[in-house]
């Protein structure tokens, strides 16, 4: 890992631009600020152009003889596949409303981490070539040629925007980043400019169907991992079952659930409630994984990385599907997965076969999410609740930005968390909900060696938490993204000791009261349960 | 740089028309051929743009949702900042375009000691942002009553409203005060806030400054600097009619206000001002969060490289027929 | 193009819109208005000469009588001396519609066209049209 200054230290920025002009202002590749290269067997793998062994820091970057070729031909592509480049890069008047509300900004105060100017990054070459006034007037415009320099300050800032979108959010014209990331990275990802923490991840997901390169045997033993503990804490075996033809419902939620802690917490939180609730549903080895760098890679490969989950569906022959916790995830199930590989004709609307709900809002889609499932379940009173279970934890909740702003999943984890929860706070209001901020580490940009920048995009994240950690003793930030889970523990570490991070199923299985289990003593993470007489609240165990 | 360019160019643009209509006397060029112009490259560049812009698809549905889903029936869902729907997309974009619902939303953060960040009040972009525009739109309208024969009773009305005021005997038009100070807040800000300096390009100061001029030459030529407006209405309604005529002695200041306008609106379609028909195009604003219930059709969605789940089984059938895991073929 | 029906519609509703002016006016004379200057008190006058000039007057006369007004309202002066040495009485009534006492041919010429409503008659009585 990088070195990383202290929090003290790190905490000290300087939001003023610097004195020379953006333009001539080269970028720095500052260790602890960016990603490495991607590398060559990766995008091979997925068969890529351009793959080399290659790094950001050094001068020559091995750009294929034509690179600017391909870049301005990407770009013209692509200008005439999506109307909302065009719109993004014609219509932006510069207010500036838009260039502190990145977290990235918030937290490193470079200014091409403005919206407008990471923007500004790409509209500057697309003027030049796309626009007569560019074409005329040059700098007077904002434009300017496509230079070595411009591709290098594209890779750093383009890998330095995590797509949360919550600059959209405030633009008065609805410019988004991320569309503009995405699609310059596409760009980059034609010279075989790619990081490898989006790079790698991709192609284990193309070949074993998750991002972590799980292969169908380790699944079903980490998952087996989970069914053990579930019965040491509980007394109750749960029975999942795994690529099984005729069951009602595919399960498909992010591999990180599976692989490392606090996710197998919420892992296991869903075996509970699906043992509990007699649930038809089965995993899928080959649909392994909800998760989707693609996005972050290119529109083809979120296709191509999606395309496992409908077509898992139909050779199982199951009715509807059911997604687990995972940011960005839903963002593809959400406004692309039908667009992209749909129609799922051969699926049925899903119908809870507990509660008889009609999930009509997914019904050409045909995927659930798992709140809105337990949240239903909650409601119409199908679950047995303990909350004084959850004595111990003093909850808020992090908005995941794709959820929130890509979709508007907001009360439905609120809803849950409220019932299996007796503490729960919320964050200030300008830090959650439609304008959440983001864990810093979002958009493929969770890789150690970017740890500083990482640190400083959380900041935001982390002090809206330290706020409610000291002002209500929280101590447990609830979440329903598996990079989350992955982002947030170092975080909290580092600008917020003495908070835990929690998937909010992880917190159902805590309070979920199963049929014939014993007298719980430890939650989910084997935490001794606090004494009822004495807990906070008084609160009797059953 | 930006500041001292743009002034340079309104300087020399008054400049040419000061010395083109005031002193050659170049009347028709500035009162008639320059307008036509300007009108013409106007309405054929919007077009030209908006069709351009319409030529390319919309992908992929893809609105920022700045509220509630529509889920499950007893979850209140946010039906204008989230819509599911043609009406709340019409309510959003309503709210959008008329009152600048995003930009009210804008804060300023703060890092203090410790770190600690605040998110303050920052409501002056959106005011002075809605105050011109609004003053622009009214300032607009007034200007029928040069253009219309016999003029509109909502033309006078909105006059009546906006003059209320007065000076002397003078109808004093709130909207003129209103858009010279919102103008020049804006031009503020922007030398003022560092961060907004520092994007700020030379195409982002000439039309503050073009608006701003507009506006002054405006303001000098009605309460300052009278001109004969009979004759100068017989020379718009001769540009609208179709028979462009120049009446004598209408004052350079006149000409001076007809250039910049006429600046303005071939200025228009080439530059940052297309946001008055961008914002109606915008992807994130302009559809409903449905695509989970409606199905989105891409017209150019081509068949991609995936990995089967043969060719998945193909390569691990081995482990997963020791992991129990079932299998379309056993063997092979 | 893709949405074409929305937007042509909205593009159709922009030029409607603006090109209001254009089809608004189609087949209407819009003659410039010709205020009359034949009155009888005019043509009795041996010179015919106003208090100022005539492009002064067309452009500027709103001044003129506000300046006319505080001379005569708030300082209580009754005589205006014209850039040509002669002396006037400072009163719309005695003076201005002594001749231009047809304000429908007159004074509403203009403002009509213009949309101009002058407040000068809220307090001044309006000559009887002739």
């Amino acid at each position: 890992m990088a070195f990383v200054p202290k929090p003290d230290e790190l905490a000290r920025i300087g939001h003023k631009p610097p004195r020379t002009g953006w333009m001539d202002t080269p970028v720095d590749f500052r260790r602890g600020t960016w990603c490495y290269a991607a590398k060559p067997k990766n995008l091979q793998a997925l068969e890529l152009p351009n793959p080399r062994e290659w790094s950001p820091e050094r001068a020559d970057w091995k750009l294929p003889a034509n690179w600017q070729e391909i870049i301005l031909e990407g770009l013209r592509e692509r200008l005439q596949r999506f109307r909302s480049l065009q719109i993004f890069m014609d219509i932006c008047v510069r207010c500036g409303a838009c260039a502190d509300k990145c977290h990235y900004f918030i937290g490193s105060g470079d200014p091409k981490n403005m919206p407008v100017l990471r923007a500004e990054l790409l509209r500057s070459v697309y003027r030049k070539n796309f626009t007569t006034a560019g074409k005329i007037l040059g700098k007077m415009v904002g434009a300017r040629d496509l230079s070595e320099d411009v591709l290098k300050e594209w890779f750093y800032y383009f890998f330095q925007c995590s797509e949360c979108r919550r600059c959209s959010v405030f633009c008065p014209y609805g410019i988004d980043t991320a569309e503009i990331t995405m699609i310059a990275r596409e760009l980059l990802n034609l010279v075989g400019c790619n990081i490898d923490w989006v790079a790698a991840p991709v192609a284990n997901c193309f070949r074993t169907g998750n991002h972590l390169g799980l292969q169908p045997h380790a699944i079903k033993d980490m998952i087996e991992f989970a069914v053990e503990d579930i019965e040491k804490i509980t007394g109750v075996k749960v029975e999942p079952t795994f690529n099984r033809k005729g069951a009602e419902i595919l399960f498909v939620t992010p591999s990180g659930d599976l692989f490392a802690d606090p996710g197998t917490y919420t892992l296991m939180g869903y075996l509970m409630l699906f043992h509990e609730l007699g649930l038809d549903y089965t995993w899928s080895t080959y649909a392994s994984d909800g998760g989707n760098f693609g996005l972050f890679t290119s529109h083809e490969m979120m296709k191509r990385l999606n395309a496992k989950i409908y077509a898992e569906a139909r050779r199982l022959g199951v009715k509807w599907i059911l997604g687990g916790e995972c940011g960005h995830m839903w963002r593809v199930i959400n406004q692309y997965m039908d667009t992209l590989n749909g129609p799922a004709d051969f699926l049925e609307e899903p119908v809870s076969p507990i509660t008889g709900t009609r999930f009509e809002h997914a019904r050409t889609t045909k995927m659930v999410h798992i709140t809105e499932f337990t949240a239903d379940l909650i409601e119409q009173n199908k679950l047995n609740l303990a909350p004084e279970r959850n004595e111990h934890c003093r909850v808020t909740f992090h908005d995941s930005c794709n959820p929130s702003r890509s979709m508007g999943l907001l009360e439905e984890p609120r809803y849950i968390l409220k019932k299996v929860c007796r503490h729960f706070y919320e964050m200030p209001e300008n830090t959650i909900r439609e304008q959440t901020f983001c864990c810093g580490s979002g958009g493929g940009l969770n890789a150690d060696e970017n740890m500083e920048m990482r640190l400083r995009g959380g900041l935001p994240r982390a002090n809206a938490v330290r706020y409610v950690h000291e002002k209500h003793g929280v101590n447990t930030l609830a979440c329903i993204c598996a990079i989350d889970r992955a982002a947030l523990p170092p975080l909290m570490d580092y600008w917020v000791p003495g908070v835990e991070v929690s998937g909010v199923h992880e917190l159902v299985g805590n309070a979920l009261v199963m049929k014939g289990e014993k007298k719980r003593t430890s939650d989910l993470r084997g935490r001794p349960l606090p004494d009822p007489h004495t807990a906070f609240g008084g609160a009797i165990e059953e | 740089m930006g500041i001292g360019f743009s002034l340079l160019l309104i300087m020399a643009l008054l400049l040419a028309v000061f010395f083109g209509a005031g002193v050659l006397g170049w009347h028709l060029l500035f009162g008639v051929v320059i307008p036509y112009a300007a009108a013409t490259i106007f309405l054929f560049g919007i077009i030209y743009r908006v069709v351009k812009w319409g030529r390319a698809p919309i992908p992929f549905r893809i609105p920022t949702t700045c509220g509630q889903q529509k889920s499950l029936p007893w979850i209140k869902p946010s039906r204008i900042d989230n819509p599911s729907s043609a009406a709340g997309v019409i309510g959003r974009l309503a709210l959008e375009v008329l009152l600048f619902r995003s930009l009210f939303r804008n804060t300023k953060a703060e890092l203090r000691d410790g770190p600690r960040l605040a998110y303050h009040w920052e409501k002056w972009l959106w005011l002075g942002g809605l105050l011109f525009h609004w003053s622009f739109l009214t300032i607009f309208l007034r200007h029928l009553r040069f253009f219309t024969e016999p003029v509109p009773s909502f033309v006078s009305f909105i006059e009546g409203v906006d003059g209320f005021l007065r000076v002397g005997v003078q109808a004093l038009y709130i909207t003129d005060i209103l858009i010279l100070v919102a103008v020049t807040y804006l031009f503020w800000r922007r030398v003022v806030i560092p961060q907004v300096r520092y994007i700020s390009l030379p195409a982002d100061y000439f039309p503050l400054f073009l608006i701003l001029s507009l506006a002054f030459s405006g303001v000098l030529m009605r309460y300052f600097f009278r001109v004969d407006v009979s004759a100068v209405k017989e020379l718009t309604m001769g540009l609208v009619t179709f028979h462009p005529r120049i009446p004598e002695g209408i004052g350079v200041i006149f000409y001076i206000h007809l250039f910049f306008v006429s600046v303005l609106f071939v200025y228009f379609p080439y530059s940052k001002m297309m946001h008055l028909a961008g914002i109606f195009l915008s992807p994130t604003r302009n559809l409903a969060n449905n695509s989970r219930a409606c199905r989105h059709i891409n017209p150019w969605n081509y068949p991609v490289k995936v990995h089967t789940y043969e060719e998945y089984e193909e390569e691990f059938r081995g482990k997963m027929r020791e992991a129990g895991i079932p299998l379309e073929k056993e063997c092979g | 193009m893709y949405n074409a029906r929305s937007i042509l519609s909205g593009l159709g509703v922009f030029l409607v819109l603006i090109t209001f002016p254009f089809w608004y006016n189609v087949g209407k004379s819009a003659a410039a208005p010709e205020p009359k200057l034949d009155t009888p008190a005019i043509q009795q006058l041996s010179r015919k000469q106003c208090v100022g000039s005539t492009p002064y007057m067309r452009a500027n006369h709103m001044q003129l009588l506000e300046e006319w007004r505080t001379l005569a309202v708030r300082e209580g002066k009754r005589v205006y001396e014209a850039a040509d040495g002669k002396k006037y009485e400072i009163s719309l009534e005695k003076t201005c519609l002594k001749c231009h006492g047809n304000k429908a041919q007159f004074c509403d010429q203009c403002h009509n066209s213009l949309s101009v409503k002058p407040d000068c008659w809220n307090c001044h009585v309006a000559p009887e049209g002739r």
